[in-house]
């Protein structure tokens, strides 16, 4: 139906010696929510953290594998030009914790030079909006951001990340640290976000996967056991252990 | 005869023993309670003599300058007139030029072994530059009068007075001896505390923080700039206050390079004392009770600005602590 | 977002790398300088066993000039280092041990405040203080290895409560309890689990104090005073080896300068290589207590 965005090409990343994924191979569709799912120390946060080369910034870390972005293997691009295309969002919100609501969501920008004034407030709001945050902060944009809860700061994480004008957002388990109503919240956020941007979200919570996404990769001790398009893969699973795990026999 | 009740199976003798043992180790514990706390309230004792004993070998001073000594800029022991100024100023002259010369290095340094330096050399370095603050005051001294001064009079300050001669700071003959030498010394000898506090505040920076600062595409720099640097920005400040509070209290070092004249400088090429050296230099060739009283008295501006100094510094520090603990929950 | 202005914000970030690294070779000139100035002009009197135990040389300016010894100064300051090492490690550790193991009394935290102020202040006002106390009870007192010996005791006290007072919070508070738990008394626990787990940590604070008064001069100058000639009793000056390079260094005699070249040399080996060698032993100390 669309197109591919991201490939990924037999995958394998290392925390020293160890592989904490092996050989991880498919293919993420344009324009879409695709969920990976597994239980806890499946692999799932490492697949997601090499997909925008965050992986390789902590120590004695190897990537071998190809990612392809496009068709372009993002190992061979600058690795600063690739984040600014494929954006992410994290496990616990971390805005900026010196700067203001404005200056968070606007810090994409001013990394990237001079913008005038008016440019940057409209570009400000607009990605406020997209983050359904807008209505709550339009008119204390220069508190800090930690005066905002954990559900406004994730959404404010959400702007800051959408300021940056990526092709692909990357979500860990955005929600796991959030109540169940900001958790609804970014889940309806998830499902607007897909029109404009290729959304890939890490979920510990398999009803989450099934509500919000479109394709879903079930990761099992590092290793991709299926993938497809969500429905099928949780109402007619081919392999074994995925069924086993959608059913909560495990995990 | 043996009945199975545990009372009555101990016999008398080993329960008066148990007993006797019981009440031995509460009087153990006391006594060690006894001797600590004695230690402990012997230090407290020492910090309010320290004051007190100062105080008091100072008080014929206070009584006859009153307000005089701390704005009077006239130190004259032929004519009895002393005022503390002069010194203030030497002080807070060599403390000032000191951190403009060691603030950009350390924290050049501090920023580098903490973010761009590769891992193998962070250990190493981290210890040589801490080694700067091993070797002693008088030995810095020692160095200065015999290295660093030639150089600075023959290599650095004609170059100064030619190039920078228009700001009115490098007047006078350099001789090597003066203000600018023993501040330089005291930049090499406050390097290390401020580096080792900046790199302790900039290392506690949570990885959370600076993983937001590269997904949104920032470079190695950006992310410092914007994500590492701002949050260390109180404990780095508190390092940087730190560091001027060691340099005031410094005396070797000083009294070697400064060239110990009692009157307040004009240039960085002058001559000039600090309190410190000024207790190094007069407190036993006085020429007169007056005179130690005054000198006494010194002392106690100069414990005065240091413990300020060290105070202000401590409340920053802790509150970079107390927010970083507040927030990374 | 242009294309070459992120390829000049990446060579503005690679600069940036290389004045830091230049910051850090700056930083470290002094340090290599001094011990190559003190190695250069002092090397070759280490070399002679004789130095280490003779007496100061007559000062004299001329070719054939005698530059042995220093063996009062290193005398002195071991007997000093030995004497206030002893009393501040006994008054240092208890009284930390009191501010964190006791912790109820209000007086703990009295305490540590009072430790931290007291390790900002300039170390010649210590000598200050007792050189002005022993100036009005008993002057005769005033220069001695005595008063020497409590002006740096002053300098080491609060050192050791510090280091100390963060070993001991480093011990879990499950052993504590679990040691109290079992029966055993307050002061066996501390004694036998608690000092002995920080032990390490707190071997490093009596060190580090040792080290930082091994070198210092200030609190020494109206105290201990120096002196050119062997130990006499602890109502007498003493040397110093800080003391001796102080004055022979200020003099304008030129086998005096050289002889306090060998004297910094001495100090700078002792000192850096304790700072070294503590370090390492410590940590594997740790390791080793660790691995248990």
């Amino acid at each position: 139906m669309s197109s591919v965005k991201l490939t990924v090409d037999h995958l394998t990343a290392f925390y020293g010696e160890n592989p904490a994924i092996s050989d991880i191979s498919l293919e993420i569709p344009d324009r879409g929510v695709t969920a990976i799912i597994g239980p806890s120390g499946c692999g799932k946060s490492t697949l997601i953290r090499c997909l925008n080369r965050l992986h390789e910034t902590v120590p004695r870390t190897k990537v071998e594998g190809r990612v392809l972005l496009d068709g372009e293997d993002i190992y061979e691009l600058d690795p600063v030009r690739v984040r600014r295309r494929i954006g992410m969002v994290f496990q616990k919100p971390n805005p900026f914790i010196t700067m203001s609501i404005y200056g968070n969501a606007s810090a994409p920008l001013r990394l990237n030079g001079r913008l005038s004034r008016d440019a940057m407030d409209a570009a400000v709001v607009h990605s406020l909006q997209q983050a359904a945050l807008w209505d709550e902060v339009k008119d204390r944009l220069e508190a800090p951001a930690t005066s905002l809860s954990g559900g406004q700061q994730q959404r404010l994480c959400i702007a800051r990340a959408l300021a940056a004008n990526p092709e692909v957002l990357l979500m860990d388990e955005p929600c796991s640290a959030l109540d169940p109503v900001a958790t609804a919240k970014i889940e309806e956020l998830v499902k607007r976000l897909k029109e404009e941007y290729t959304v890939v979200i890490v979920t510990h919570n398999m009803q989450q996967a099934a509500r919000v996404s479109d394709f879903t990769a079930f990761l099992y001790l590092g290793k991709l056991i299926e993938f497809g398009p969500t429905e099928d893969l949780f109402e007619r699973p081919t392999q074994s252990l995925t069924e086993a795990y959608v059913t909560g026999r495990f995990g | 005869m043996a009945s199975s009740t545990p009372s009555s199976r101990l016999s008398f003798r080993r329960r008066f023993t148990k007993a006797f043992r019981g009440f031995r180790e509460k009087g153990a514990d006391r006594l060690f309670l006894g001797l600590v706390g004695g230690a402990g309230i012997s230090v407290l004792l020492l910090a309010l003599a320290l004051v007190g004993v100062l105080y008091y070998t100072a008080t014929p001073s206070i009584r006859a300058f009153g307000l005089r000594f701390l704005l009077g800029s006239t130190w004259n022991p032929a004519a009895g007139v002393y005022g503390v100024l002069p010194f203030v100023f030497g002080t807070l002259i060599t403390g000032g030029v000191a951190l403009l010369l060691a603030v950009p290095l350390a924290l050049g340094a501090s920023i580098f072994l903490t973010t761009q330096a590769p891992l193998w050399m962070r250990r190493p370095v981290g210890t040589a530059i801490e080694l700067l603050a091993a070797v002693p005051s008088v030995i810095y001294g020692f160095w200065g009068i015999f290295v660093l001064e030639p150089f600075m009079r023959y290599s650095v300050e004609p170059q100064l007075r030619i190039y920078l001669g228009w700001t009115g700071l490098f007047d006078g003959t350099p001789i090597g001896t003066d203000v600018l030498t023993a501040s330089v010394i005291l930049a090499v000898m406050v390097v290390p505390t401020i580096t080792a506090v900046s790199r302790d505040t900039l290392s506690a920076v949570p990885a959370a923080q600076k993983e937001a600062a590269l997904s949104i595409g920032a470079t190695e720099w950006e992310v410092t700039r914007h994500a590492t640097i701002p949050y260390a920005r109180a404990g780095i400040v508190g390092g940087i206050i730190l560091g001027l509070g060691r340099a005031i209290g410094e005396t070797m070092a000083v009294t070697m390079t400064i060239g110990n004249h009692d009157a307040i400088p004009t240039s960085l090429f002058s001559q000039g004392q600090t309190i410190a050296s000024l207790i190094a230099n007069e407190l036993l060739s006085n020429t007169g009770p007056l005179q130690y009283s005054a000198i006494l008295e010194a002392g106690l501006v100069l414990l005065g600005i240091s413990l300020s100094v060290n105070a202000i510094a401590r409340l920053l520090v802790w509150k970079v602590l107390r927010i970083s603990r507040g927030i990374v929950e | 977002m242009t294309f070459d202005r992120l390829a000049r914000r990446k060579i503005f970030s690679h600069v940036v790398t290389v004045l830091g690294g230049l910051a850090v070779l700056v930083v470290l000139i002094p340090l290599a300088s001094v011990i190559y100035t003190a190695a250069s002009r002092g090397g070759s009197l280490l070399l002679n066993p004789a130095f280490y135990v003779k007496l100061p040389p007559l000062p004299c300016s001329t070719i054939a000039c005698q530059t042995v010894g220093i063996g009062p100064a290193i005398q002195g300051t071991l007997i000093l280092l030995g004497l206030s090492g002893a009393i501040s490690t006994a008054i240092g550790v208890s009284a930390a041990i009191f501010a964190s193991e006791y912790r109820t009394h209000g007086l703990g935290q009295a305490i540590s405040f009072t430790a931290d102020v007291l390790t900002g202040v300039p170390s010649i006002i210590m000598g200050v203080f007792i050189y002005s106390y022993f100036a009005l009870y008993d002057p005769r007192l005033a220069f001695s290895a005595l008063t020497g010996t409590l002006a740096l005791s002053i300098l080491m006290i609060p050192i050791v409560i510090r280091t100390t007072e963060e070993a001991l919070r480093t011990v879990p508070n499950s052993l504590r309890e679990a040691a109290l738990a079992l029966g055993m008394s307050k002061w066996r626990t501390t004694v036998r689990i608690v000092l002995a787990t920080a032990f390490p940590g707190i071997l490093t604070g009596i060190l580090l104090a040792i080290m930082r008064a091994a070198g210092e001069a200030a609190p020494l100058l109206f105290t201990a005073f120096g002196s050119r000639l062997f130990f006499s009793g602890v109502n007498h000056p003493v040397a110093a080896l800080p003391l001796l390079i102080f004055e022979f260094a200020e003099s304008s005699y030129s086998n005096w300068i050289a002889v306090a070249w060998g004297a910094t040399l001495f100090l700078i080996i002792l000192v850096l290589a304790a700072n070294v060698l503590s370090r390492l032993s410590i940590q594997r100390m740790v390791r080793r207590m660790g691995g248990r």
